[in-house]
């Protein structure tokens, strides 16, 4: 009965946790319209089908008639390109939009993986102690001393093309933030009373981990994951603009700016312009709910 | 103190030994190492001449005892595009792209330092929260697009850059610089720009956060009690304080330019070691992607071993506690 009391109540602190962080967050204005923004780009990116004018993938309703149309020109039969068409008569903005699912999609993927991977080499470390952590993080050390646009390339160059292989790369990047991260904040809460007084119940250690160490050691982790989303999209975005990411079939804003580049010379600004405008949206915005949530969760920097 | 230099020697020669293998791992076991160090345009013959040459068709353990060794000597491979040895083509690239990193990093700093200091300052007016949400902008802008939007205003429609080459250059002591000529130093400053614009976003938002947290010391409360000018509290106290951490990271920060201007090497067609990586990549030359990696890896144990150094000696506490562990 006791240990089912201490649940209930763990239950009703997390909901009055995560209430009071929502409404410090919500007391910058900035912040909360990033926030409204992110979700009104991934509502885009996921019902892209439904709100696209065009199917950029599908080649029968281009027209090659209408190729590198200035932006808020029409099409023959009198369809409205709001931002323009590329070198085959696509839509820009429906490329766009395709173009940001796929790039979200792939940050989103591997920052979880990432971060499931992450977060469990640094719980362990923190829990284990002694060599194990001594090993793990010099490991980590070591590949955080270099850049990850360094390891992605490389890791792209041996894997070869593919948005699998960039979803490889990009966890390779990530996972070591988050097992320093979450090592840090797990050390921390190991100490504490109720990790030990779960020890001295005898729980299973995979219980003590999961159960009471993961949950108070993860909110440090959302900052980094915030962070990481943008790192990923920017880092993709790179990768296929320097022809080593996503195939062409499927390109997104990277490629899409790449693309442009070839246009660029000889005045046909809007391929390569738009795109990289959606990026910085995309990514600005995640920085900005990133860098408002490193405020409230981490009480050094607070006023 | 000494005892710590040569604690991270070892380190470096450890990170360097692990890379190396990884290297060795990635190249020469993963894959198929004949596809990789054999030019695909070789036919039969030369085939079987290269494996026995190269030694593949000996153990993995002879392999890795011969690839060390050679690795030792200097000899990294043959360029397969270029027919002359790897090491050599990355070096004679190496001016440039420590040249455009260099002034990066300077605009960077030039940039961070005293716009992070105002903020820190003035945290709550217009200006500090200008410049903190500016600093968000510049380092969420993706750096090849910005780079390109550089040279679509500067150089298609005002025309008054170059929008790619690296211009005239000047020998200084047998090494090729763009930067004491006019028209290099035209080529320089847009990819130095694009490069500078990240670091100095992080710089600022790094002097931004130490300045808050020093004017909250001890230190500088003390300082003002004594009477001193604000000039001097700011310009001595507080700067020294925030000097250590953009120290370090500027010194990080110098390594990660140079990996990144493999991207702003390709997009202003600047002939620095990234754009040759690239180009290695796209045409397979196998021989100067592993070239690229060591050279790299060797240099960042370098500038990591050199950072330590500058931070031993400008914060004392890390002497003491580097020798207690």
């Amino acid at each position: 009965m006791a240990l089912v009391d201490i649940r209930v109540d763990d239950i009703e602190t997390w909901h009055v946790r995560a209430g009071r962080t929502f409404g410090e967050f919500a007391e910058s204005r900035v912040a909360v319209a990033a926030l409204g923004l992110i979700v009104l780009l991934l509502v885009v990116a996921v019902l892209a089908p439904w709100v696209a004018p065009q199917n950029p993938y599908d080649l029968s309703q281009l027209s090659i008639m209408d190729n590198k149309l200035p932006p808020l020109s029409r099409s023959l039969d009198g369809q409205l390109y709001l931002l323009g068409t590329d070198d085959q008569g696509r839509d820009m903005l429906s490329a766009i939009i395709f173009g940001l699912r796929l790039s979200l999609t792939v940050a989103i993927v591997a920052t979880g993986i990432a971060l499931v991977l992450g977060a469990c080499v640094g719980l362990l470390a923190a829990y284990a102690g002694g060599r194990i952590d001594a090993v793990l993080m010099r490991i980590v050390d070591i590949q955080l001393s270099f850049p990850a646009i360094l390891i992605a390339l490389i890791l792209v160059a041996i894997l070869g093309k593919g948005v699998d292989k960039v979803v490889i790369a990009l966890i390779s990047v990530q996972w070591a933030y988050y097992a320093r991260t979450i090592r840090g904040s797990a050390l921390v809460e190991r100490r504490r009373e109720y990790i030990e007084a779960a020890r001295g119940l005898a729980l299973p250690h995979w219980r003590v981990v999961f159960r009471h160490l993961l949950p108070n050691a993860f909110p440090p982790l959302i900052v980094v994951a915030t962070v990481q989303v943008a790192h990923a999209i920017a880092l993709e975005a790179t990768l296929s603009f320097l022809g080593l990411g996503v195939p062409i079939t499927e390109p997104s804003l990277g490629l899409l700016i790449a693309n442009g580049y070839g246009y660029m010379m000889s005045g046909s600004y809007w391929i390569a312009f738009y795109p990289g405008i959606a990026l910085l949206i995309a990514i600005a915005a995640i920085n900005l709910v990133g860098d408002r949530l490193g405020e409230v969760l981490n009480p050094r920097l607070a006023r | 103190m000494l005892a710590f230099l040569f604690r991270r020697f070892g380190q470096g020669l450890f990170v360097v030994a692990v890379m190396a293998t990884l290297v060795f791992v990635g190249v020469y076991a993963l894959g198929n190492p004949i596809d990789i160090l054999i030019s695909p345009e070789a036919d039969q013959l030369e085939r079987e001449q290269a494996i026995e040459r190269l030694g593949l068709d000996k153990p993995l353990w002879v392999q890795f005892a011969l690839f060390v060794k050679s690795a030792l000597t200097g000899n990294l491979g043959i360029s397969f595009v270029h027919g002359v040895p790897a090491i050599d083509l990355i070096l004679s690239r190496m001016p440039a792209t420590l040249e455009l990193a260099f002034v990066a990093l300077v605009i960077s700093v030039g940039i961070g330092i005293p716009a992070g200091l105002l903020a820190g300052l003035t945290p709550r007016s217009l200006i500090g929260r200008g410049i903190m949400t500016g600093s968000i902008l510049g380092f969420s802008v993706p750096n090849f697009w910005l780079g390109l939007m550089l040279i679509l205003l500067f150089a298609v429609e005002l025309k008054v850059l170059p929008a790619g080459g690296r211009g005239e250059t000047v020998d200084v002591l047998g090494i090729g610089l763009s930067l004491f000529t006019l028209d290099g130093l035209r080529h320089l400053i847009l990819p130095a720009l694009t490069l500078g614009i990240y670091k100095a976003s992080l710089i600022t938002r790094l002097s931004y956060a130490g300045t808050r947290d020093a004017l909250l010391q001890d230190f500088v409360r003390f300082a003002r009690a004594k009477g001193l000018s604000e000039r001097r509290v700011v310009g001595v106290h507080v700067l020294k304080a925030i000097l250590i951490p953009v120290v370090t990271v500027i010194g990080l920060e110098l390594g990660s330019m140079i990996a990144f201007a493999v991207v702003t090497e390709t997009v202003f067609a600047w002939p620095g070691m990234g754009k040759l990586l690239i180009e290695s990549i796209y045409r397979l030359d196998r021989p100067v992607i592993v070239a690229y990696l060591i050279v790299i890896v060797v240099m960042f144990v370098v500038i990591n071993f050199t950072v330590d150094l500058i931070y031993t000696a400008l914060d004392p506490r890390v002497r003491l506690s580097g020798q207690e562990a």
